[in-house]
């Protein structure tokens, strides 16, 4: 048996266990830079806020309701749910870090009833941490996520054990709602007459695998109870990393721009090195603002590729600007800018190239002394000239809560 | 015949897939009778902190537990996934922040006591929505 658990609406719970008074109150987190809705409590779903959309274009809504709204604080989401993982670890051996908010759990050979089970593993993480969780038990990690989904309906905990519940949450999970089946399939499955998990579950496995690989075969036979897929407990190599942000300001000055640019790659590389890995493309992006109807929309974008496939802040960031060169056009208000590195591989698997530079090895000895430097007195102190030192392109938080759990300077007061 | 004996090592790691190789000399001469009685350093956070992933850091503000030999200025360890016990002093949000105090019963209703003469014990109205967050384990003050 597998469990998945998944934190709910975990960006405002982080912020109500700070700030207890939030609870029962319509809370918000919005995305980097303050633009779109990510995280909602249930009263702010109650009173219409959508995922993902412009927090400016509910004003109206946010002032009418007393809307608690904040930036989101990655480095308190980020230390709660590392704290939220390795409690799980006392209920299973094996706990797969799904997302920053999720986990499946390998439940093979827990003995007790599955649902007290279930219970106290949500009752701990509520006690410990403060956070509220959902609990799915079933068979295979698809059905395990249906069931989660039935567990936010129902008092928290929700387990697949009998043929009957089985088919009743396969015929109430509406066939969007199943993990792995994206929007195009959802469409493909609307036309065959599909709309429930249930449906998908009957068809012929010749057509799913013929129409929908076999990935789409795996899907079905997770549905109906044969487990196809394993807890996977090493992190894999990710295929492609980006660093995409938007500014604080719409900016038009090219050196603004390409310090940002700049700064992006190199947290690129950064991220590549975490891992081992290095890439061969660099792909570059800028556009204008979307949301504002008198000025035109503009989007560029550019892949480039390096000579070698690389890790080095120089290499990458030299890619990144003669990628950003190409494509920018002067006099427009741009409004967000991205890199990212694809084509990655581990770093054991590079084949030499002919004409390689004996400069590769100084090139890694600079990167490796940059990030040991960086690592004592903190991210950009040695940087690239390119990186610039203007905070004109860089993130408005303006409703930044307090780093709570990892600064000394930030811990929550209590009156004595 | 010096007592030193020369060992050159060549040894192949595998770390992670990353093949790192070391190659180098090591003179070693009569080990330090002091090896065998080497223990970790002490940690203060190995003394402080029991259950890292429920525990948590409050600044103090205020002198109503002075006599419990807790100061403003003073940071607080506390340990969500405790229980409270008989004197326990605890962390508690009411009236929409957070205090530290004791809670004991006084005749038939519930009250924060203080550890300071100069403040009395406050009691806890139902409306208050009162909640107990975590309880205190250690304090930290600045000689």
């Amino acid at each position: 048996m597998f469990a998945l658990v998944d934190g709910n609406n975990f960006y405002v719970s982080c912020e109500r266990v700070f700030n207890p008074l939030l609870e029962g109150h319509p809370v918000i987190v919005l995305s980097n830079n303050d633009g779109c809705v990510i995280s909602r409590s249930q009263e702010a779903k109650q009173i219409g806020f959508k995922m993902a959309e412009p927090a400016f274009k509910r004003k109206e809504l946010i002032e009418k309701h007393g809307v608690a709204v904040f930036s989101s604080n990655y480095t308190l989401y980020g230390d709660m749910s590392n704290r939220m993982m390795r409690t799980l670890e006392q209920f299973s051996p094996e706990v797969e870090v799904y997302s920053i908010d999720e986990a499946f759990l390998n439940l093979q050979g827990i003995c007790t009833n599955l649902l007290d089970y279930g219970h106290n593993i949500r009752a701990t993480i509520l006690k410990n941490l403060g956070l509220p969780v959902g609990v799915g038990i079933a068979k295979t990690k698809t059905l395990a996520k249906i069931a989660n989904k039935m567990a936010k309906k129902y008092s928290g905990v929700f387990v697949i054990d009998s043929e009957r519940r089985l088919d009743w949450a396969l015929r109430n999970t509406p066939i969007e709602d199943v993990w792995g089946i994206g929007r195009q399939y959802t469409k493909l499955l609307a036309k065959n007459g599909v709309k429930t998990a249930f449906d998908f579950s009957l068809l012929d496995s010749n057509w799913v695998k013929q129409h929908m690989s076999v990935v789409g075969l795996r899907t079905r036979e997770e549905l109906r109870g044969v487990s196809c897929m394993s807890i996977e407990t090493v992190a894999k190599a990710k295929r492609n990393i980006a660093t995409t942000r938007a500014f604080g300001k719409k900016l038009s000055n090219f050196t603004l721009i390409s310090e940002a640019v700049s700064n992006y790659a190199v947290r690129c590389a950064e991220k590549l090195r975490k891992q081992n890995s290095i890439a061969r493309f660099v792909t570059i992006f800028i556009h204008t603002d979307p949301f504002n109807p008198s000025e035109q929309y503009i989007y560029k974008s550019i892949t480039v590729t390096m000579p070698e496939p690389s890790s080095s802040n120089t290499e990458i960031v030299k890619a990144a600007l003669a990628g950003l060169e190409k494509i920018f056009i002067p006099n427009l208000r741009y409004k967000k800018a991205g890199v990212i590195v694809s084509d990655i591989t581990t770093e054991q698997f590079v084949q030499g190239n002919l004409f390689e530079s004996a400069n590769r090895e100084k090139i890694k000895q600079i990167t490796a002394v940059t990030d040991k430097l960086n690592g004592i007195f903190g991210r950009d102190m040695v940087r690239l000239a390119a990186q610039g030192f203007s905070n004109d392109w860089k993130l408005k938080q303006e409703k930044l809560s307090p780093c709570y759990t990892t600064r000394w300077e930030e811990l929550p007061k209590v009156k004595a | 015949m010096s007592n030193n004996v020369k060992l050159s090592l060549i040894k192949e790691w595998d770390l992670s897939g990353v093949n790192l190789t070391i190659s180098g000399s090591v003179t070693a001469g009569f080990p330090s009778p002091a090896n065998d009685y080497i223990e970790d350093e002490l940690s203060l956070k190995a003394l402080l902190v029991q259950n890292k992933d429920a525990t948590f850091f409050f600044r103090v503000t205020g002198n109503s537990l002075v006599d419990a030999n807790i100061h403003d200025g003073d940071i607080l360890v506390v340990d969500k996934s405790l229980s409270p016990k008989k004197d326990s002093i605890l962390i508690c949000f009411i009236n929409g922040e957070f205090t530290a105090k004791k809670v004991g019963k006084i005749g038939k209703d519930f009250y924060l006591i203080p550890a300071n003469n100069e403040f009395k014990p406050i009691k806890i109205d139902e409306e208050a929505n009162f909640k107990v967050w975590a309880v205190v384990t250690y304090v930290i003050h600045k000689v």
